[in-house]
């Protein structure tokens, strides 16, 4: 199990060098968006109109955080369950969008995209917000101000620490280490 | 009779609100070490490394252990010796929680109508549960409750042939189909019998209980005993992603039943198992 370290934007051929339960050190910039965010982003794809943001080669983490304290640029900032994201995701794939951190088991929709299309999913410890917190150093909103904690945010990130649960040669680390340590 | 202002009630919520939220129990820390030193998976434990410093930096820094600070639940034991003033209980509550969530800068994480679904702004309203009971205290636990661990809760109105086996099975489908999904370790709370909403009740209640704790009944101490051993052999392991520190405990509350029922409700908490009491 390697430790690698990486910094966005994310290549192709970048993506698809990681391998399930690699645990990657992240930096550079990535946006946040949850579930409102989403179902926003592929109605305007469906409508043939331009993202607020550029996806391509983009990380999403899939976050609502909590309100950031004077002096510090966001509040705790945990992953959010994926699999409501998974109705959106295949879309925003075809946009070329090679990384997404969350929590929980991805559709096999989405494993399938992410294998055609050279793309990874990271778990980040989900309840482990406070931590992460201590990684985001900026935070700005970028679109949808009026969603509040679901917000497009964009986030400066530094060594924030994540696994690899699903790679680009669709194996699941939720599949494989449950099934490893399973005494059933 | 005692009388006591409910400002005083607003003044508590509003304070529990936030160490609910900024401090894990030491039971559940506890529990993270005995994980991290029994645990095979090194993944495990380093997931487990990563929660015990999460827990100590919301602590120092007065910041909630995670960002869905919840749906703020409460239970209030009323003293029936104790008469409230000053207004009206319910909002008295009510405020507490709009205060502590925003003096703690915790998130917002409630709408007001479940299917237009515009948040409030103010994470209200709390859930309340209010029991009336001998003495002139008042009792009150606040216990915020994440939405990823609640949505992989159930409630299944068994029949009663179905017995202690079939109460088993129920607890230990909802683990294994859980996964991943409500960030594992997680504590289990089982309520039986009862009605449809009582056996749900119970089992948030459950979820109450230090972590270790036994059921008083020896039959039920010794079910949440085997239940605890089976669901660590799924493998599931902290965040889903292999090992053996699954749940930290299985906690069951029961109560009589309808001689054609057997209502079983599992509620899942994810290790931010949060709750803190105070008694006025
Ligand atoms: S399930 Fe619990 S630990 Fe996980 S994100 Fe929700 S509240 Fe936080």
């Amino acid at each position: 199990m390697a430790e690698i370290k990486l910094t966005t934007p994310l290549t192709e051929e970048k993506v698809r060098e990681l391998e399930v339960g690699d645990k990657v050190l992240l930096s550079g910039t990535i946006y946040t968006g949850r579930d409102a965010a989403h179902e926003r982003l592929v109605n305007l794809l469906e409508e043939g109109e331009d993202l607020p943001i550029d996806v391509d080669g983009q990380v999403i983490y899939y976050v609502g955080p909590a309100p950031a304290k004077p002096g510090k640029p966001i509040g705790s900032a945990g992953p959010t369950t994926s699999y409501r994201m998974d109705p959106y995701t295949p879309a925003l794939l075809n946009e070329g969008l090679r990384g997404m951190i969350g929590k929980g088991s991805r559709s096999q929709e989405v494993k399938d995209v992410m294998e055609e299309e050279g793309a990874v999913y990271f778990a980040a410890v989900g309840g482990a917000a406070a931590l992460i917190a201590k990684c985001i150093k900026k935070a700005e909103v970028v679109a949808y101000e009026d969603l509040g904690t679901e917000a497009i945010r964009k986030l400066e990130i530094e060594d924030l620490p994540l696994i690899v649960v699903n790679d680009a040669a669709n194996n699941d680390l939720y599949e494989i280490g449950a099934e490893e340590y399973s005494e059933v | 009779m005692r009388e006591v202002e409910v400002s005083e009630i607003t003044k508590e919520i509003a304070e529990l609100c936030q160490e609910a939220n900024f401090e894990l129990g030491e039971d559940v820390i506890n529990a993270f070490k005995d994980g991290l030193e029994n645990d095979e998976s090194p993944t495990a434990k380093a997931i487990l490394e990563q929660l015990l410093e999460n827990a100590k930096i919301a602590r120092e820094d007065r910041v909630p252990m995670c960002q869905d600070t919840g749906f703020t639940v409460i239970f209030v034991e009323l003293g029936q010796e104790v008469k409230l003033v000053g207004g009206d209980l319910e909002e008295a509550i009510n405020e507490g929680v709009r205060q502590g969530y925003k003096e703690g800068y915790l998130r917002k994480s409630i709408v007001s109508h479940p299917l237009k679904r515009e948040n409030t702004g103010d994470n209200t309203p709390a859930v309340i549960h209010t029991k009336i009971v001998p003495g002139d205290k008042i009792k009150i636990t606040v216990a915020p409750k994440g939405g990823g661990s609640e949505n992989m809760s159930e409630v299944r109105m068994m029949k009663p042939a179905d017995g202690v086996e079939g109460v088993k099975d129920f607890v230990i489908e909802r683990v294994k189909e859980s996964g991943p999904n409500p960030c594992p370790p997680i504590v289990v709370g089982v309520g039986i019998g009862g009605t449809f909403e009582k056996c749900a009740y119970l089992a948030k209640k459950a979820l109450l209980r230090p972590i270790g704790d036994e059921s008083p009944h020896e039959d039920i101490a010794q079910l949440e005993k085997e239940l605890l051993e089976e669901v660590n052999k799924l493998g599931i392991g902290p965040q889903g992603l292999g090992g053996r520190t699954t749940v930290l405990d299985v906690n069951v509350e029961i109560y009589g039943a309808h001689i054609a029922s057997l209502p079983v409700a599992v509620n899942i908490n994810c290790h931010a198992a949060r709750h803190k009491e105070t008694i006025i």
